[in-house]
């Protein structure tokens, strides 16, 4: 199909192509054709091949960043985790310490002995201090039991 | 027919029609882009969505007009996201502006003709330039493509009225920068 036989369609629409219009119409037509044939035909692989490396370079890229990333924030979860188990476990020897302080006092003759004396002189200073007053009663309470 | 058969015949039917329309879609890409390396992405895109949608491509249209219509709406679709930039960044460069014309056939003419021939291209290059996209797109359909006003309707999803005045407002435009450099 040719501009010429085209010319009567266009003109229904309208338009009136003079021979000059027609000719540059015709140029430009030929020069995109001619144009689109040559890099239509231009060898292309290695520069798809370029693209595809690159497309797989920036791939493991990204891939190589986000292990790192993923390996940095686990490491230091780990160590945080770690830490509180250092702490719960001083804690939990602290505790044992005092316990065990506390029940070794408590195994000491020595001590104990103090302690039982030390209530001894309270009970005894307790009973001395029966008032005078009752001192009487007392006496006899204690007649009537020798009787 | 097996599910199979039934899809290696879809497949090399698809093939054929690659092979057939694949020069002419991305001709039309070169055209209105006036990039080789994105005119040849964007034909490559056209084929990947009418291989997804070759199934439920009934035939109503010829495949031509059905591939075009997806090539028109990539390339609008590259215009919208794009705004324009690649045409305001051609402007600045002179050597871009005159890729077509550097290909024109010289035949049988002498020096002095294809030098003219030359200008007269790069007018139009230049005229085309400064059309809408909807015009550029008839246009070039139309003179590029030699298309029939009923199919770039098809294509394009106007009525043939509306394609006629783009039409008419393109010429009327390629007319004034070819009468504008004598």
């Amino acid at each position: 199909m040719s501009f010429k036989d085209k010319t009567d369609t266009v003109s229904a629409a309208g338009e009136k192509l003079t021979p000059e219009l027609d000719l540059a119409l015709r140029e430009f037509r030929l020069s995109v054709h001619a144009w689109s044939e040559a890099a239509n035909s231009r060898p292309r692989t290695a520069i798809a091949a370029g693209r595809r490396k690159q497309v797989w370079r920036l791939a493991a890229g990204w891939a190589l960043s986000g292990v790192l990333v993923a390996g940095g924030v686990s490491a230091g979860v780990w160590e945080h985790h770690r830490q509180e188990i250092r702490q719960e476990i001083r804690i939990a020897s602290a505790h044992v310490a005092e316990h065990e302080r506390l029940a070794a006092n408590e195994r000491n003759p020595q001590i104990r002995q103090e302690d039982e004396d030390l209530l001894a002189k309270v009970d005894s200073d307790v009973s001395r201090g029966v008032p005078s007053a009752m001192e009487p009663l007392a006496q006899m309470m204690a007649g009537d039991v020798t009787q | 027919m097996t599910m199979a058969t039934a899809q290696e015949i879809a497949a090399e039917e698809f093939s054929a029609v690659v092979t057939k329309h694949r020069p002419q879609i991305f001709r039309f890409l070169l055209s209105s882009t006036r990039d080789i390396d994105l005119a040849e992405t964007l034909t490559q895109e056209c084929f990947l969505k009418a291989h997804r949608n070759w199934g439920s491509f009934r035939g109503e249209s010829s495949a031509m007009t059905w591939l075009m219509r997806i090539a028109i709406n990539l390339q609008k679709d590259h215009w919208r996201n794009r705004r324009l930039q690649f045409w305001r960044k051609t402007q600045t460069n002179a050597v871009e502006l005159d890729e077509a014309s550097d290909w024109l056939p010289s035949g049988e003419r002498s020096v002095e003709q294809q030098m003219m021939a030359r200008e007269r291209v790069a007018q139009v290059g230049k005229a085309v330039e400064g059309l809408s996209e909807r015009q550029r797109t008839v246009f070039l359909l139309r003179y590029v493509e030699e298309q029939e006003l009923s199919e770039i309707a098809r294509a394009t999803g106007l009525n043939e009225g509306t394609v006629k005045a783009h039409l008419s407002r393109a010429l009327a435009r390629v007319r004034a920068e070819l009468g504008g450099k004598r």
